[in-house]
C-alpha cells in the first residue's frame, strides 16, 4: 500500500510540476464549453437579409415589419429590381432575399391568393433551410392574423411542443458531447502518454527490475488522472448550469456516477495504447485517430446517427461516447433516472472491464 | 545447466552460454554468441568492451529485462528466466542512459525508489551514506538539474538504497569527468567490502584494473576472463614505446613494418608489438633506414590496456 500511495504521490508531482500540461487539462473545459456556447453555434441570428417589395402596401408593410422586429432578422437593403438580387448575393453580405410581386395586397383581398418568394444562399445548406423556415413562420403568423375572422371551411392546425429544448438551445446538445470530447482527451491520451514516457526515459527499465506489481504501476498511473476529470467534469458541470444556463433535470449523482463510469472507460482504453506502443507521437496520434474522430463523429454530438449509413452505425456501437453522450442528454436534459439508462451503463461497464483486463494482460513485463 | 541446479542466495552470478539475437528472420544481429562466465560472491567484476560488443543485452537479459535465446543464467542462485519476480526484488541495476524522474528532486528520487522496494531511506541510510551524502546538499535541486557525476551518485544510490545482493551498473562512468570516475570507482571498492556482488560493464579499458576479475567482451563473445594482473602476465609479447616529432607518417610506417604484429597510438607515444625474435634494435634499425632522425624507442612492460588491444586484434 505504501508503494501504491508513494507512486499516485509521484504521479501528481509530474502533472503538477509540468504546468503548461496541467493548465491546458484544467483550461481546456473551459474554453470548450465557452467557444461552443457562444461562438459555434448552429442557431442564426440577426441575419442580413434584403427586401424587394415591388407593391409597397399596407400589407407587405406590415409583413416587412414583423420581419424586422423578429431577432433572426435584419434587413439590410431595400432593393428595386430583379437584377439587383444577384448583386446582392455577389457582396456576400445577403443570405436570404424576400420578394414581394406587384399588387400583392389586391391579389389577397380580391383572389384570396397571394405569393411571396424567398430566395435563399444556399451554400450552407443548413443555414439557408432555417432562414427560409424562420421567413415563411413569420408570413404564415401574418396569414393566421388577417384570416382569424373569417371561418375556413378546413382547416388543419399543426401545433408543436419542443420539450426538453423548448427554446431549441444548441447548448443543451453539446454540453454533453464536450463532456464526453474532454473526458476523452484528459483521459485516454493523457494516460497513454505518461506510462509510454516512462519507457521513452528509461525509468520503466528500472521500475520493472523491481518488486511492484504491474496492476500497481497502472492503477497508479490512472489515479490522478481520474481526480484531474472529476475536477473537469465538476467546472463544465458549473459553467453550463451558472453560465449557459443548461438545467441539470435529473439526479447528480447518477450524472457523477456515470462520468466516472466514462472516465474509467477512457483510462483502460489509454491504459491499452500504452502497453502497446513504444513512443509518446505514436501514442498520441492511436488515442487521437482511435479515440477522439470517433468520439467527434460516431457519438452523435455533431451529426446524428440515424442519418448515417448501416455501416457507420453498426461502428457507431463499440464508440463508448456514444453511450455515454446518450446516457448524459438522457439524465442531463430529460431528467430521466437510473431505470432509463440501465442498458446504456451496462455496457460502458462491459467495455470497461474488456478493456482494462486487455490492457493489463498486454503489459509488457520485460523489455521488447 | 538447469534451474534447479543453482542455489538460491549464494550471491553470485553463473552465465552459461547466454544467446541473444534481434530482429526478424532475415536480418537476425547476434548480440550474444554463447557467453559464459562465472561471479562470486562479494567481487568486483568488470565487463569491458567497446561500444555494440553486447555489453547492455546481456546485463538486461541477467536483470530479467530480456529473454535470451539459448542458454541459461542465474542471479544469486535464482534462474533468470523461471524467477524474475525474486531476482527483481534482490537485485539493483543502474541502466547506461540516466533513468531517474528528472522532474523529481533528488530526495524525492530516492525516498521514491526506497518505497517501490518496500524499504525506507532510514533503514539503509548506512550504505549509501557514504556516496548519499556528497549530493545531500543539493536534496532539494531537480534531478535534471544536476551535473552528470552528481547524476550517477544518485543513480547509483537509488540502485542500492534496498541493499540488493547483485548490483548490475551498466556503464556507469560514461560521459563522466575523470575526477568523478575515480571517487565512482572507490565507492565500488567499498561497497565491495559491504558483500555485494557488483557486475559493471565500461568501454574505458583503463578501469580494468580496478576490478577483481574482468572478461574481455566483443562482437557477443567474450575473449578472455583472468584477473587484471593475470591478464597482464599472459601477455608475453614484446612491446615498445615509440616517439617521434613527425607522430602520423612514423604511425603509418610502424604498420608497414614487417617486425610488428600491431601498432597503435597510446597517449603521446605509438605502441608496437614485436613478433617473435624481432628485438627493439630491429625496429630501430627499420626506423632510421625510414628517415626518422630524432626517433625515441624504449622497451616497455605492457598495461592491462595493451593486453585487451592485442586480445581485440587476435594476436594472442
Amino acid at each position: 500500500m505504501k508503494q501504491f500511495i508513494s507512486f499516485i504521490k509521484k504521479e501528481f508531482y509530474h502533472i503538477l510540476r509540468d504546468k503548461r500540461t496541467m493548465f491546458i487539462l484544467l483550461g481546456m473545459p473551459v474554453v470548450q464549453i465557452i467557444i461552443f456556447g457562444f461562438a459555434l453555434t448552429n442557431e442564426v441570428k440577426n441575419a442580413r437579409i434584403a427586401i424587394l417589395d415591388q407593391s409597397n402596401d399596407a400589407a407587405t408593410h406590415s409583413i416587412r415589419a414583423e420581419i424586422e422586429a423578429s431577432r433572426y432578422f435584419e434587413i439590410k437593403k431595400y432593393l428595386h429590381s430583379y437584377k439587383e438580387i444577384e448583386k446582392a448575393f455577389q457582396s456576400g453580405q445577403i443570405s436570404l432575399v424576400v420578394v414581394f410581386p406587384q399588387r400583392f395586397e389586391q391579389d389577397l383581398l380580391h383572389f384570396n391568393k397571394a405569393q411571396v418568394q424567398l430566395i435563399a444562399d444556399a451554400s450552407d445548406p443548413n443555414v439557408a433551410t432555417t432562414l427560409t423556415n424562420y421567413a415563411s413562420a413569420i408570413i404564415n403568423d401574418y396569414q393566421n392574423r388577417i384570416t382569424n375572422n373569417r371561418k375556413l371551411p378546413y382547416t388543419i392546425n399543426t401545433e408543436m411542443r419542443m420539450l426538453y429544448n423548448p427554446q431549441l438551445k444548441g447548448a443543451y446538445s453539446f454540453v454533453p458531447g464536450v463532456m464526453a470530447m474532454v473526458l476523452m482527451l484528459v483521459c485516454t491520451m493523457m494516460t497513454a502518454i505518461t506510462i509510454v514516457r516512462e519507457k521513452e526515459t528509461g525509468t520503466m527499465e528500472i521500475m520493472l527490475v523491481s518488486p511492484i506489481k504491474p496492476l500497481k504501476i497502472v492503477v497508479a498511473k490512472a489515479v490522478p488522472y481520474l481526480l484531474l476529470s472529476i475536477i473537469n467534469i465538476t467546472s463544465i458541470l458549473l459553467l453550463s448550469v451558472f453560465v449557459l444556463d443548461v438545467p441539470i433535470r435529473g439526479n447528480l449523482a447518477l450524472l457523477v456516477f456515470e462520468s466516472i463510469l466514462f472516465t474509467l472507460t477512457c483510462l483502460a482504453f489509454g491504459l491499452l495504447i500504452s502497453s502497446s506502443t513504444a513512443s509518446q507521437q505514436i501514442a498520441m496520434f492511436i488515442s487521437l485517430v482511435g479515440m477522439f474522430l470517433p468520439t467527434v463523429m460516431l457519438s452523435g454530438f455533431m451529426f446524428p446517427i440515424e442519418n448515417m449509413p448501416v455501416p457507420l452505425r453498426v461502428v457507431s456501437n463499440i464508440v463508448p461516447a456514444k453511450w455515454f453522450y446518450y446516457i448524459i442528454k438522457e439524465v442531463m436534459i430529460k431528467g430521466l433516472g437510473f431505470a432509463a439508462v440501465w442498458k446504456e451503463t451496462l455496457v460502458l461497464v462491459g467495455m470497461l472491464a474488456f478493456l482494462l483486463a486487455l490492457s493489463i494482460k498486454k503489459f509488457k513485463i520485460r523489455l521488447a | 545447466m538447469k534451474a534447479g541446479n543453482y542455489i538460491p542466495g549464494n550471491g553470485g552470478v553463473t552465465v552459461n552460454n547466454i544467446v541473444k539475437k534481434y530482429g526478424a528472420k532475415k536480418e537476425t544481429i547476434q548480440a550474444l554468441r554463447g557467453v559464459s562466465f562465472e561471479v562470486n560472491r562479494g567481487e568486483l567484476f568488470g565487463i569491458i568492451g567497446p561500444d555494440g560488443a553486447g555489453k547492455t543485452s546481456l546485463f538486461r537479459i541477467l536483470t530479467t529485462l530480456l529473454l535470451p535465446d539459448g542458454g541459461s543464467a542465474a542471479v544469486d542462485g535464482l534462474d533468470v528466466v523461471k524467477d524474475f519476480k525474486e531476482i527483481r526484488k534482490r537485485v539493483g541495476y543502474m541502466p547506461g542512459r540516466f533513468s531517474l524522474y528528472q522532474d523529481l528532486t533528488v530526495a524525492e528520487n530516492l525516498e521514491f525508489f526506497a518505497t517501490i522496494f518496500n524499504t525506507s531511506i532510514e533503514e539503509n541510510y548506512e550504505l549509501v551514506k557514504d556516496i548519499y551524502s556528497q549530493i545531500e546538499p543539493f536534496k532539494d535541486r531537480r534531478a535534471g538539474k544536476l551535473s552528470g557525476g552528481m547524476k550517477q551518485k544518485l543513480a547509483l544510490s537509488c540502485a542500492l538504497i534496498h541493499r540488493p545482493s547483485v548490483l548490475f551498473l551498466d556503464e556507469p562512468t560514461t560521459g563522466v569527468d575523470a575526477v568523478s570516475r575515480k571517487e565512482f570507482w572507490d565507492m565500488l571498492g567499498r561497497l565491495k567490502m559491504q558483500g555485494i556482488t557488483i557486475l559493471v560493464s565500461t568501454p574505458y579499458m583503463d578501469e580494468a584494473s580496478l576490478c577483481d576479475r574482468v572478461a574481455l567482451i566483443q562482437n557477443g563473445e567474450i575473449l578472455a576472463i583472468n584477473t587484471p594482473q593475470g591478464v597482464i602476465d599472459s601477455f608475453d609479447k614484446t612491446l615498445l614505446a615509440v616517439k617521434s616529432r613527425r607522430m602520423l607518417p612514423l604511425l603509418e610506417d610502424l604498420k608497414a613494418f614487417e617486425g610488428a604484429e600491431d601498432a597503435y597510438p597510446f597517449g603521446e607515444y605509438h605502441h608496437v608489438v614485436l613478433r617473435p625474435g624481432i628485438t627493439d634494435t630491429h625496429a630501430m634499425s627499420y626506423l632510421s633506414q625510414k628517415g626518422y632522425e630524432d626517433v625515441q624507442v624504449q622497451l616497455i612492460t605492457p598495461n592491462i590496456e595493451d593486453c585487451f588491444m592485442a586480445r581485440m586484434a587476435k594476436i594472442y
